[in-house]
């Protein structure tokens, strides 16, 4: 099986360059890149199949960092099929999963169940991700190893804070002998409990309970110093604030092993978002202040923050249709991280090839994967689409289980053509 | 008529002109309320339910007799004891209402937000009878009308607003009123018991209280709750009555004829001292009350009246 992808704009996020040519795909991996007009006309005509993209964009799919899945134990909010077909259409070709489910993923048999399950009912990768301490309870750490072995991309208790550091530090030794991968929620529990909001004057007007910014500089600060003390390989799951940055460029310039990671929400809406108490944009952490967003935007734009995800979080209408506080947080994002993040291109913020590095080629290479690469050898996972193309979204439309977006009703630009993964096409826009 | 509100859910939506027109109609009725007949027919046939999820004894009493002396019929369902308990959610609580038709709802809610969502899935009108820590407009709007008789104005007046502001939706709601009024408001607490980014609510903020009382026309005391007291916000009763309490050594400070304010219940000899409390020449914590009843009847009043537009207009 073989299939020439012609007249596209190649987004190669390895050489952060944009190119007009062709990827021609043999089986399961990418065989070739072609920019020459003369060795594209040449391939095409040796090619069983040739596709004209029409001036369109072919990128590598999108590796989407903290997907959470209903699965086991909430598959009325998600299932890996659900999530599957979102993720297919959404452009997204591996999803690394959350170990936040229930119960929580820290065990090998239960990481072995989530592979098979993916295996039957998803139609793009899944990377799981496993448990930091048991039941992400932050007393005992799981079986590292095991878990590695069984296939376990990082180890992460997701928004749960080890608060022990003495706990902490032993996880983070322990998985530097294997050279495990530690995700992080960094956040000081103390300032944070009980928040629903970022403090200032607009959580303060509407009498939500919020947690300074500096709570998550805090936590990142702790962080930090255990990373130094161990040696540890450390990637933080999101940094939404300003005074997180410097603190960040500090660590990565020091030598740590440290990366980090923010969601598309903090990237594309502020706290004035909330409205009149909007519950579908309840966040973990809560959606920042302008200045705030500005500045993680520009440390995507510098590559200081290393990867966007869509911290895919389905929550029921039940479980949202409450007062603000009582809410439960996140948001969908598997089919709007597309679009959402186009608008930080189309606003002139970040350019095209850095920003789908974030969203491809960085998580895939932090975690150890080989996708995320427009180049020879690296397996066919590719999107198609057209980044121009405006829609208003209804949330009904989504194909997840579960329709909490905050872009209900958007206007939005970009959308997906065709999705492959392993060559294989597992999505055509009808 | 200048009132176009089809709820009565904060401060923060009306404009001046509304709270003029809504004092004026308070103003009237509170004329009503020291007659002999104490009765108007403004709620005449109309269902008036009080939702307290959260317990009061006085602004439901005010409500309720609001209600009957404009010739609504008033049902009180205490929330606390009831379905919530069992696990009913609120839309689900605000669908079976809608079943009972009532045309009047008044709502306390332990948690911001709430009425608000509320009001977004019933079919009459809602008033916010506080909810968490975001709003109480009628507590704020008796107050304007208790300054406005006492002072003759409510505008270019000094007021100070001490206590716990963080946790008072009683501070949020006269904020939002007397700013918008056209008032200076200055806000006497320590640093603990004020929100954040409070320096952007065009307030001046003082934690002394001497300093923030200086030639103040008004000084409106607030409660400070007793879980509060040892939650951490500030070292002990004792050390905050010495430093917060309103005395009569604090008060001079204030104009000669500064007005004390307090939404009640009020912690004798916690945030106010008991004599100055039953000051008949500086206290007017009796006429908050008195007046509590006649601006609950005037906005049940334009309520009702928009609601029967509505209605009129919707049949037609």
């Amino acid at each position: 099986m073989s299939l020439l992808l012609t007249n596209a704009r190649l987004i190669d996020p390895e050489a952060l360059t944009e190119t007009h040519g062709a990827v021609y795909i043999d089986g399961t991996t990418i065989a070739e890149v072609l920019t020459d007009p003369a060795a594209i006309e040449a391939r095409a005509a040796r090619a069983l199949r040739v596709e004209d993209c029409g001036g369109k964009v072919l990128a590598p799919g999108m590796v989407d960092l903290g997907v959470k899945i209903g699965e086991p134990g909430e598959r009325h909010k998600e299932s890996f099929r659900s999530a599957g077909l979102a993720a297919a259409a959404g452009g997204v070709t591996t999803m690394v999963t959350r170990p936040d489910t229930l119960p929580v993923t820290d065990t090998p048999e239960q990481l072995e169940f989530i592979t098979r399950r993916a295996a039957e009912a998803s139609p793009v990768r899944i990377a799981p991700m496993s448990a930091l301490t048991k039941g992400r309870a932050g007393r005992e750490m799981v079986e590292i190893g095991f878990m590695l072995d069984a296939g376990a991309v990082a180890f992460t208790d997701v928004d749960h804070v080890v608060t022990d550091t003495r706990v902490f530090s032993r996880c983070l030794t322990y998985a530097r002998s294997l050279g495990a991968l530690v995700i992080a929620h960094p956040q000081d529990p103390g300032l944070s409990a009980g928040a629903a909001a970022t403090s200032g004057k607009f959580a303060s007007l509407k009498g939500l309970p919020a947690v300074s910014s500096m709570a998550e500089r805090m936590g990142f600060d702790r962080d930090m110093a255990l990373v130094e003390m161990t040696g540890a390989r450390y990637h933080a799951d999101q940094i939404t604030t300003a005074r997180a940055l410097p603190a960040l460029e500090r660590a990565k310039a020091n030598g740590l092993d440290v990366t980090a990671g923010v969601s598309i929400h903090h990237l594309t809406l502020n706290e004035f978002d909330l409205g009149d108490y909007r519950t579908f944009f309840k966040l973990t952490p809560p959606l920042r202040s302008e200045d705030d967003r500005m500045a993680v935007v520009e440390a995507v734009a510098t590559g200081l923050i290393d990867t966007v995800s869509s911290m895919h979080t389905p929550q029921d209408e039940e479980s949202k249709r409450l007062p603000f506080e009582e809410a439960a947080a996140g948001a969908v994002g598997l089919q709007t991280l597309l679009p959402a993040a186009l608008r930080l291109a189309h606003e002139g913020l970040i350019e095209l090839p850095r920003l789908w590095a974030a969203l491809s080629l960085n998580p895939a290479r932090r975690l150890g994967l080989p996708q995320g690469r427009l180049a020879p050898g690296a397996p066919a996972d590719l999107v198609l689409f057209d980044p121009g193309a405006p829609f208003v979204l209804d949330r009904f439309t989504l194909l997840s289980k579960s329709k909490n977006t905050p872009f209900d009703s958007a206007r939005m630009e970009g959308r997906v053509t065709a999705t492959w993964v392993g060559g294989q096409e597992v999505y055509r826009r009808a | 008529m200048s009132f176009r509100q089809s709820h009565l859910l904060g401060i923060e939506h009306l404009a001046p002109d509304e709270i003029v027109t809504l004092l004026d109609l308070a103003a009237e009725y509170a004329a009503l309320n020291r007659s002999d007949r104490k009765h108007g027919d403004a709620l005449d046939g109309l269902t008036q339910i009080n939702m307290f999820f959260e317990n009061s004894t006085r602004t439901q009493a005010s409500f309720e007799l609001a209600g009957k002396r404009l010739g609504a019929d008033v049902m009180n369902m205490s929330m606390q004891a009831s379905s919530i308990k069992k696990g009913e959610t609120l839309i689900d609580t605000a669908l079976s209402l809608n079943a009972m038709h009532p045309d009047l709802l008044v709502v306390r809610h332990p948690q911001s937000g709430a009425v608000d969502l509320l009001a977004q899935k019933v079919n009459c009108a809602v008033l916010n009878a506080g909810d968490g820590r975001h709003e109480h407009p009628t507590q704020a709007l008796l107050d304007a009308l208790t300054i406005r008789n006492a002072k003759g104005r409510l505008h270019r007046l000094s007021i100070a607003i001490c206590g716990d502001i963080a946790h008072s939706r009683v501070a949020r709601s006269n904020i939002l009123l007397l700013g918008k009024m056209e008032n200076r408001v200055r806000l006497v607490a320590p640093p603990t018991l004020l929100p954040a980014g409070i320096e952007n609510f065009g307030v001046e903020v003082f934690h002394d209280m001497k300093a923030g009382l200086e030639d103040v026309d008004v000084v409106m005391m607030l409660r400070l709750q007793k879980e509060r007291m040892d939650g951490g916000f500030i070292p002990s009763e004792r050390e905050y009555y010495h430093r917060y309490g309103l005395d009569a050594e604090k008060l001079a400070h204030a104009k000669d004829d500064a007005i004390v304010m307090h939404p009640g219940p009020m912690n004798r000899g916690v945030e106010i001292d008991g004599t100055l409390a039953d000051d008949i020449n500086r206290s007017v914590i009796q006429d908050q009350v008195e007046m509590g009843v006649a601006v609950r009847m005037a906005a049940m009043d334009l309520l009702a009246r928009n609601l029967r537009e509505r209605r009129k207009e919707a049949a037609a």
